[in-house]
């Protein structure tokens, strides 16, 4: 395999994307001053498909998310630099005015407790409805009955007295099927899913992720999904990108990214999970230290600063291309070098 | 082979009051007659989905409930029915873990107080004694020597699960219950916690039951594995053979929903219809069978859907509904 090196800014190759997010950095204020959690992330994705983001906890997956429709804490987050162009225009430079009638809308959002989602003293019918309300003409009743019926599709029995209950009266399962209803009802066209089936059970796991897969199918929704587990990556993802430390260390398609890994992290990460394959109580890998605190983040290579290595290089590893699509941070020490 | 825990026929039922004057309307059958063993030095895995009794069955063998009916036999000593007295010099032998250690641990206790709490209770050797235990235990868990004087928040959620463990191991126990210990943890640190966990094991022959909800985790440290619905153990093997070759339907359409990383694995997934059905008004028959809409369901009621020992030490509920026409037959015989 020959090693592409293009110089070429990463979200340049993919033409029909919905999003495409530039050389984000954000930064939150901390007693040291500005820290920057995350640093120069680019990212893409096209109608229809689905971007997986993984990394531990403290990796900057949720952030960047956030900043996407500039969900982050003020005054005490900001995006410091960077484009988040969606559908041909920047969000970076709309009002918060303009910004509303983006999210909710066009960009949804799935969080990962359901129960801090919803309002407790509100219906579920009305807290559904209130997003039709917002977003389109439609009339108190049209709204209702839209969210009646959405959350029938949404796998809901008995809809028409669901919709009448308050979040305490579901379990937590139906309570996470609600807010999906929520984060449907307007038919986004950009979804974004952080961590949604983390708190439910597997089974319920799996027909939820179904049921996003249909919408997908039928509406041409993009979706940014969120998650830790990696299996959830493989079974909906088309692309990958896996952050450490506030940077993407590597992107490609979930196929390659899971055959043949190519950044130490990636491969640290998947050989630490254990698989059912795996022979019982076997010593399972594990990776040495923690993620660093934020403002303890070096400009070269952070995966390198985790494992302790010395004599590195203060310059930041650049991106390169191994095959159509697959990128990865080239760390001399991180990158590990196959057949090419 | 010995049983270090035995657990016999075990209910634990919590009344559900309501209206006005707070009448008892019902009873949510969190547990509803459970039969169990471990033996000493091995893992049982206890899977299942949420609010169908995990947990309720792991409070109720360490005696944080009192249980409704049943019997737990720990170490040859029935312990159901002794007194807060009489079971606390018992419960050095048995010890109990949980999920998230940021609301288990006392965060006004420094990680030192924090394990020595179980030494002092039980008034183990002197002072001195106490203090070299906790370095002692501070070390086993691969905790650095100089965060005995930290306090939780300090920690990271790995760090604090070792203090967990710490204490759990302080009194030498023979059976820790584990309550869904990882599942708070990110990947990386989850296999350093399951590591510590077969590590400490193997050197302190502790028996394990291990309640957690990912599959492959609990296949991963378990030499058996029980699997629980709606009150009830419908299935127990070891976990080569429980993963390989699963019997009952629900077992079957659990592993089918496990997420894979491997494409070819993929895809056959068995869809479960609706929802766990509320342990406060189970229905009459086989409770799978139901929310399946299982034809022979009709049949099942009243029916004794007890375990069976359908192969060599692999044990699975008698029930038309959930095996095949084969096993079904070959229980029918075992009944």
């Amino acid at each position: 395999m020959k090693l592409l090196e293009r110089k070429v800014p990463m979200s340049d190759l993919n033409k029909d994307a919905i999003l495409e997010v530039r050389d984000l950095a954000v930064e939150f204020e901390s007693p040291q001053g500005w820290v920057r959690a995350v640093d120069g992330v680019s990212l893409s994705v096209a109608p229809g498909k689905t971007l997986g983001i993984v990394g531990e906890s403290g990796c900057g997956k949720s952030v960047t998310a956030m900043s996407v429709v500039d969900l982050l804490p003020k005054p005490m987050g900001r995006v410091a630099q960077g484009e988040v162009v969606f559908k041909g225009r920047d969000l970076r430079g709309l009002s918060n005015k303009e910004l509303y009638k983006v999210r909710g809308a066009e960009v949804s959002y799935i969080f990962q407790e359901p129960m801090t989602a919803l309002n407790p003293v509100h219906k579920i019918g009305k807290q559904i409805s209130e997003v039709l309300l917002l977003h389109t003409k439609m009339t108190k009743a049209e709204a209702w009955d839209a969210s009646v019926e959405m959350l029938g599709s949404v796998g809901i029995p008995a809809p028409e007295q669901r919709a009448n209950e308050y979040p305490h009266q579901l379990s937590g399962g139906m309570r996470q099927r609600v807010v999906i209803a929520m984060a449907l009802v307007a038919q986004p066209d950009l979804l974004i899913a952080d961590e949604p089936t983390t708190a439910l059970d597997v089974t319920v796991q799996a027909e939820i992720l179904d049921l996003i897969k249909s919408l997908q199918a039928e509406h041409g929704m993009a979706v940014i999904m969120i998650t830790h587990d990696l299996g959830v990556i493989a079974e909906t993802c088309d692309e990958v990108v896996v952050m450490y430390a506030g940077r993407v260390v590597e992107r490609g398609a979930v196929r390659d990214l899971f055959k043949e890994p190519r950044h130490a992290y990636t491969k640290a990460l998947l050989a630490s999970i254990p698989s059912l394959d795996h022979p019982g109580k076997s010593v399972l890998p594990t990776i040495p230290g923690t993620v660093a605190a934020i403002d303890d983040f070096v400009s070269g290579c952070r995966f390198c600063q985790r494992l302790g290595r010395e004599n590195q290089s203060p310059e930041r590893p650049p991106m390169v291309e191994l095959s159509a699509g697959h990128w990865v941070e080239d760390c001399p020490q991180c990158h590990e070098k196959g057949s090419e | 082979m010995s049983k270090l825990l035995e657990v016999e026929n075990l209910k634990m039922h919590f009344p559900v009051k309501g209206g006005v004057l707070m009448r008892q309307r019902g009873l949510v059958k969190a547990v509803d007659g459970v039969s169990f063993f471990i033996r000493p030095g091995e893992t049982l895995g206890l899977v299942g989905e949420s609010g169908c009794g995990k947990s309720t069955l792991g409070k109720a063998i360490v005696r944080l409930y009192d249980p409704s009916a049943g019997k737990v036999v720990f170490d040859g000593q029935d312990i159901t029915k002794l007194g807060q007295g009489s079971l606390r010099p018992l419960r050095q032998g048995f010890q109990m873990m949980f999920q998230d250690p940021a609301e288990s641990l006392n965060s006004r206790f420094s990680v030192a107080q924090v394990i020595r709490e179980p030494l002092d209770i039980q008034k183990l050797g002197s002072v001195a004694d106490r203090d070299a235990k906790v370095r002692e235990l501070v070390e086993a868990v691969g905790l650095p020597a100089s965060s005995v004087d930290k306090y939780p928040s300090e920690l990271s959620g790995g760090q604090r699960q070792r203090v967990g463990v710490a204490r759990a191991i302080a009194l030498n126990p023979r059976l820790i219950v584990l309550d869904e210990p990882v599942s708070a943890l990110d990947v990386s640190v989850q296999s350093q916690v399951l590591n510590l966990l077969v590590e400490l094991q193997e050197k302190l022959d502790l028996a394990y039951l291990f309640i957690a909800h990912d599959l492959a985790v609990v296949k991963h440290i378990s030499d058996r594995v029980a699997v629980m619905y709606l009150g009830k153990i419908v299935e127990v093997a070891s976990s080569e053979e429980i993963y390989k070759n699963p019997k009952h339907a629900y077992t079957k359409a659990l592993l089918s929903a496990i997420p894979q990383t491997d494409p070819e694995r993929q895809g056959q997934r068995i869809k479960l219809e609706g929802e766990v059905p509320s342990p406060i008004d189970p229905p009459a028959g086989s409770a799978f069978g139901h929310r399946i809409k299982h034809p022979r369901y009709e049949e099942t009621i009243g029916m004794d859907l007890a375990l069976v020992e359908i192969a060599p030490d692999h044990w699975v509920a008698a029930d038309p509904c959930c095996l095949s026409e084969e096993d079904w037959e070959k229980a029918q015989e075992l009944m």
